[in-house]
């Protein structure tokens, strides 16, 4: 080995010791090939993924939008499916997310043993927890460009903005994912993941989904507006209404901090767990 | 390949690794022998740059595992205790996968799975899943995929426990094959029989520490002697037999079960036990074996 190669070795080494990011390989598109190959079996129970907010769409949407007429969402009055279809795109991103990083990754993870033998090769604790959120997201993104396509025909998109809604859903799956999946890692027993639902139940109903911010009493407004799916659901109802102001970075903003921590939590969390 | 000095692992309440030295030379057989909870798997993890020493130093591969785990591992084959077989995969495809881990072409990847199926005869259940095969294949399966890499050094970790012995002599003939090819092997068993049948050179371990080191039959010549009597009496008290085979052999030790009487010639110690008109149950002349090693370097046996 050259000298100067030695010296690169070394400063690269020291980096390692001081950043506190978890050491990596840079492959973990490896382990998003792995969970395509085995989701190739069982791809008839991830179909599902998509049929729920197609259904949510039809019964909620047109069904019960038929009764409740137009709704008043940012000074414009528009038909109830227009105004609920985003929420029901990005509530889903947070659902597959959710799902795809927690029961899925604590099996892989208490059961299967997947990352310890993953972790006998050159893939580190960082490769693992980019890997399974990044599946988690390629998942979603079929999911949510499926849905648009169908909240299309259902007469739910009026702007082409609606289109960016879709890397929109993605980021939403990524904030989720991430957050899901440290979460995750210190799950003892299945019965942990009731708390999981408890999380998610009130967020899918009270994020200003159903109905807009305006009609929840002044003093649990911030509460609604705290939440991450909030920002998730007005994030794309901006987009598909076609409303773009720069309320948009915020849940943007909100939504990438969130992811980040996400990930770099995970990553330790492994880190801690398998590389005793 | 491999160097240790001082090396130590200690998590919260105890110290697994307690101060090793070990020199593991290329294409040699190693092995680390010693009970359940000597602190053989947890050297292995550090080896494998799976688990970072607290202290003293190590390199494997010429490299230091706290700041080059992704380029060491990438020269190792591990095999771990516990089959962590990828279940929701095919046999073949455990193969392929893994080999992407490294970072190997798809090309080459399916090529050495041909390959390394025909090494392990799995050829036939390429297209199985993992989860019927008995616990030899699933075995040989996880030593096939751990050679995806052709690693320089391939660590295992109690390869043959639980397996039937028909299945242990399968997979001892495989790993010889692989030691000619030149394979550095790095092995860690509580069963001397393995130690032998393997290992050019090992040490023994007891309590995080290391009580002895060389070839089996350098451990044996040199902790032993030639030969062992074992003699079991009708008595629950083998102790209270100590007195009539005294100045019989070099040492005496008491099992629950049976005396153990150390002698260069068991046959002669017989005679004169038989001169001095006592009666055991059962007297049985072996060699020494490196199980005889353990009791006296530690005072217990192997496989409680």
């Amino acid at each position: 080995m050259a000298a100067p190669d030695q010296g690169r070795v070394a400063a690269a080494g020291r980096l390692a010791r001081a950043v506190p990011i978890p050491a990596g390989a840079g492959m973990a598109r490896m382990l998003v090939e792995r969970n395509y190959r085995s989701f190739r079996r069982t791809w008839v129970i991830i179909a599902s993924g998509f049929f729920e907010p197609v259904f949510f769409l039809f019964a909620m949407g047109v069904g019960i939008g038929s009764l409740v007429g137009d709704v008043e969402t940012e000074g414009r009055l528009v038909p109830y499916v227009v105004f609920v279809a985003p929420a029901l795109l990005a509530a889903s991103a947070m659902n597959g997310a959710v799902f795809d990083s927690t029961t899925n990754v604590f099996f892989k993870l208490k059961y299967a043993k997947l990352y310890d033998s993953v972790l006998a090769t050159p893939l580190g604790p960082r490769d693992v927890a980019l890997g399974e959120i990044a599946w988690a997201l390629l998942r979603g993104l079929v999911y949510s460009a499926a849905f648009l396509a169908v909240a299309a025909l259902a007469g739910a998109v009026t702007s082409p903005l609606a289109l960016l809604a879709v890397p929109a859903a993605t980021l939403i799956g990524w904030a989720f994912a991430s957050i899901g999946m440290a979460a995750t890692t210190y799950m003892r027993t299945w019965a942990d993941f009731d708390y999981v639902q408890l999380a998610i139940l009130p967020m899918f109903l009270f994020s200003a989904t159903f109905f807009p911010l305006e009609t929840y009493p002044a003093a649990l407004q911030g509460v609604v507006q705290a939440t991450p799916l909030f920002h998730g659901v007005a994030m794309v109802r901006d987009l598909m209404l076609g409303q773009v102001g720069p309320d948009l970075l915020v849940h943007v903003a909100y939504l990438v901090v969130l992811g980040l921590v996400g990930t770099a939590w995970t990553a330790r969390r492994i880190e801690r767990l398998l590389l005793r | 390949m491999i160097r240790a000095r001082g090396l130590v692992k200690a998590f919260d309440d105890f110290t697994a690794v307690d101060g090793i030295d070990v020199e593991v030379r290329p294409g040699e057989a190693f092995g680390f022998l010693g009970p359940n909870g000597a602190g053989k798997s947890s050297t292995m993890r550090m080896i494998g740059c799976v688990s970072p020493p607290t202290a003293g130093e190590l390199t494997v591969l010429g490299m230091d595992p706290r700041t080059d785990g992704p380029r060491i591992r990438a020269g190792l084959g591990v095999v771990p205790q516990r089959d962590s077989l990828d279940e929701e995969l095919t046999v073949e495809e455990n193969i392929w996968v893994y080999g992407r881990y490294f970072g190997l072409p798809r090309r080459l990847v399916r090529e050495r799975a041909a390959e390394l199926l025909e090494f392990a005869q799995l050829t036939d259940r390429a297209r199985s899943v993992v989860e019927p095969l008995s616990g030899g294949m699933k075995r040989r399966l996880t030593i096939a995929r751990a050679l995806v890499n052709s690693p320089r050094i391939l660590l295992l970790d109690e390869p043959t426990t639980g397996l039937d012995p028909q299945a242990r002599h399968v997979l001892w003939d495989r790993l010889f094959r692989l030691k000619r090819e030149g394979v550095t092997l790095v092995l860690t068993t509580h069963y001397m029989d393995e130690a032998e049948q393997l290992c050019d050179r090992l040490v023994v371990m007891d309590h995080g520490r290391i009580v002895a080191e060389g070839s089996p039959s350098a451990l044996i010549a040199q902790h032993s002697t030639r030969e062992v009597l074992e003699l079991r009496f009708d008595t629950a008290d083998h102790a209270a037999h100590l007195g009539g085979v005294e100045g019989v052999a070099d040492r005496v030790e008491v099992l629950p079960d049976r005396l153990l009487l150390y002698t260069p010639d068991g046959e002669a110690a017989q005679s004169e036990l038989h001169r001095r008109g006592l009666e055991p149950l059962s007297a049985l002349v072996r060699r020494s074996t490196l199980e005889d090693v353990f009791l006296h370097l530690t005072g217990r046996t192997l496989v409680d």
